[in-house]
């Protein structure tokens, strides 16, 4: 039965040898007035297992305005595993535009020349790796889920979500350099910072005019703090699926939210129906969450969903179909409905708080 | 005012079923669609040219049934459509496909100059939002991804100033034609065409390239061929080591089931017991 299946020997595909002394793993560190964005980190302990595996160096690219905030960064970048940075200081980098972006990350690939570079995959960096990538002719994987080093090529081996995140599958860019991917935030564990790690920068110095830069930036409005559901960095979320069946049902998921203080999730065919706002999807098309707690009431489960809350410490799953994928990847499991069980959870965490609270 | 809009036909992807055997993806009876947010696209184009005047043309680099989509944008008002097909397209990863829809468009200039590029923010079925970027450095336009509104167009000038979803806020940029917009979801709603359009859609003469037409020599540069990643293994995902821990009692009673499973979750976590009474209160 179970004979090994015997694999055709795969075609193997040679380096064109234009890359063959591309080297290092590079880390773009995605910072805007100031504030870097914690996936540029995640990416970091990413990077930093990847060089590992190759032997070679973990670069950061910290790129800004000149001043010491830009430099600061380097810093910071160190801490999270970067063994050098490369370090971009310009006028025309102050607020990120596509342009002189473009123009200064693929100056900088062609003049230090990677093996392989990461970018977070948030509105920045998806801006930004579609052109360099275009521009240097070479492979680019979105949105990947996993990356390891392939053993004996080498290669960077990218997995992502596809068919509509009905199925993974591994990518990888065998002739051309640097292989390039990104990954949204939340996918990978924050790495713990060491302040007491340190390294070297290289400064470039770019020849970029402002005059030659065609798109200007008149006004950045920031988003108000408080309007918009905070999903990614909750510690609890309780999410809501198909089995609540009407729209006034998903009350319940509102309901056991409120008592636990949590944000509330949904996977997409909630929000495809208008039930709760877009922010509040989980999964591939969705945000990426890690919550302390991640409760998936009336959820199937599909990878499109599981991509996007796999990495929750603890996940308790309702659903009526004991073969519900759900229940393949989650920790705890009730087989039963979730209207039915959601309700007595509410109720069950409340007095477990109102007891915490008159013990406390 | 020239727009082209650049769409693709996915297949409704909350449609899509994976066969529980054989973990391949069942395709048979999945309805092809237009990708949604291309939509947004296509609309914001129309409404460009109900303000300025000028002409829409749609353009999709994909299958002979692809024209079932064309049609369709044509009934919502678009006034030309090209079909980008050939075989040597297939198999094409985002770098290809930029190359042979720049291309396309390329073509579209040489008779009619192109003020603006619209597509949708990522398609549905790849969720890369690459090929926009990628079509935009091929042309050297200009690139606006992720507008959410179109403020102003000043012809005399050649300007337009748009807003743009940023990490954290929205950019006011302003720029100059010509320009490559990847429009932002939820930002306008998809009107109907009414019965002339549907009409003239159906009756629409098609222009259909392939790749010579389309003004591309070397067969080496589109399709599998002009692709630098490798699609390798397709799978489903491993279930984690242990199954979920499932929580039954005699009755199975609500009350009872809740009761067994947060006594079981918080022995073996205390620290999250102690977690959710801070954030409660």
């Amino acid at each position: 039965m179970n004979e090994p299946v015997k694999k055709p020997a795969r075609k193997k595909v040679e380096l064109d040898p234009r890359f063959v002394n591309y080297k290092h793993v590079w880390v773009f560190i995605e910072a805007e007035r100031g504030v870097v964005h914690p996936v540029s980190w995640e990416l970091l302990g990413e990077g930093r297992k990847l060089a590992d595996a190759l032997g070679v160096e973990l670069a950061g690219v910290v790129m800004g305005p000149p001043g010491e905030r830009t430099r600061q960064i380097c810093g910071e970048a160190f801490h999270y595993g970067a063994d050098l940075c490369y370090l971009a200081q310009d006028e025309v980098l102050r607020d990120y535009r596509n342009e002189p972006y473009t123009r200064a990350l693929t100056e900088l690939v062609d003049t230090y020349q990677p093996e392989i570079m990461l970018l977070g995959a948030s509105t920045l960096g998806r801006d930004l790796a579609g052109s360099v990538a275009t521009t240097l002719a070479t492979g680019l994987v979105a949105d990947c889920t996993e990356l390891v080093i392939e053993a004996d090529s080498r290669n960077l081996a990218s997995t992502r979500p596809t068919f509509g995140g009905s199925l993974l599958c591994t990518i990888m860019t065998q002739r051309h350099r640097p292989q390039m991917a990104t990954v949204r935030p939340r996918v990978m564990a924050m790495p713990d910072a060491d302040t007491a790690r340190s390294g070297r920068i290289v400064e470039h110095k770019l020849a970029i005019i402002e005059s030659s830069i065609i798109t200007k930036v008149l006004e950045f409005i920031p988003d108000a703090q408080q309007d918009k559901p905070q999903l990614a960095f909750a510690d609890i979320i309780v999410s809501g699926g198909r089995g609540f069946k009407k729209q006034e049902n998903f009350q319940l998921v509102w309901d056991l939210a409120k008592v636990l203080g949590a944000e509330v999730g949904a996977s997409r065919p909630i929000v495809q129906a208008g039930w709760v706002e877009l922010d509040r999807q989980v999964g591939q098309s969705g945000k990426t969450v890690r919550p302390k707690l991640y409760i998936a009431a009336g959820i199937s489960g599909a990878i499109q969903h599981r991509v996007g809350m796999d990495g929750s410490d603890v996940i308790i799953a309702i659903n009526n179909d004991p073969n519900a994928p759900i229940f393949d990847f989650a920790h705890y499991g009730i087989v039963g409905n979730a209207m039915q069980i959601l309700p007595a959870l509410t109720e069950a965490f409340r007095a477990q708080i109102a007891l915490a609270r008159r013990a406390g | 005012m020239h727009s082209v809009v650049c769409i693709k036909q996915v297949p409704d992807s909350a449609q899509i079923r994976v066969h529980p055997v054989t973990n391949t993806i069942m395709r048979q009876g999945v309805p092809a669609i237009i990708n949604p947010y291309d939509l947004f696209a296509l609309e914001e184009a129309l409404r460009l040219k109900d303000r300025f005047g000028g002409t829409v043309t749609v353009i999709t680099m994909g299958p002979p049934m692809a024209e079932v989509a064309l049609r369709k944008c044509l009934s919502f008002g678009a006034d030309d459509a090209i079909l980008v097909s050939d075989r040597a397209f297939a198999g094409a990863d985002t770098l290809a496909t930029s190359y042979a829809l720049a291309a396309a468009i390329g073509k579209i200039r040489e008779n009619m100059p192109v003020d603006l590029i619209f597509t949708g923010k990522q398609t549905i079925d790849g969720d890369t939002a690459q090929v926009g970027p990628g079509i935009a450095r091929r042309l050297d336009y200009q690139l606006l991804t992720y507008v959410s509104a179109i403020r102003e167009i000043d012809h005399e000038k050649r300007e337009i100033l748009v807003e743009r979803r940023a990490e954290g806020g929205v950019q006011v940029l302003k720029t100059k034609l010509p320009c490559l917009i990847t429009m932002l979801e939820g930002t306008n709603e998809m009107r109907y065409g009414d019965m002339d359009d549907m009409f003239r859609a159906a009756r629409h003469p098609l222009k259909q390239w392939d790749r010579l037409a389309a003004g591309i020599e070397d067969p080496n540069v589109v399709g599998l061929k002009g692709s630098p990643t490798v699609v390798g293994k397709v799978f489903a995902p491993k279930p984690r080591s242990q199954r979920a821990e499932i929580i039954e009692t005699v009755d199975n009673d609500p009350k009872n089931l809740v009761v067994t499973l947060l006594a079981k979750v918080f022995t073996q976590h205390p620290k999250l017991e102690r977690e959710i009474e801070r954030l409660a209160k």
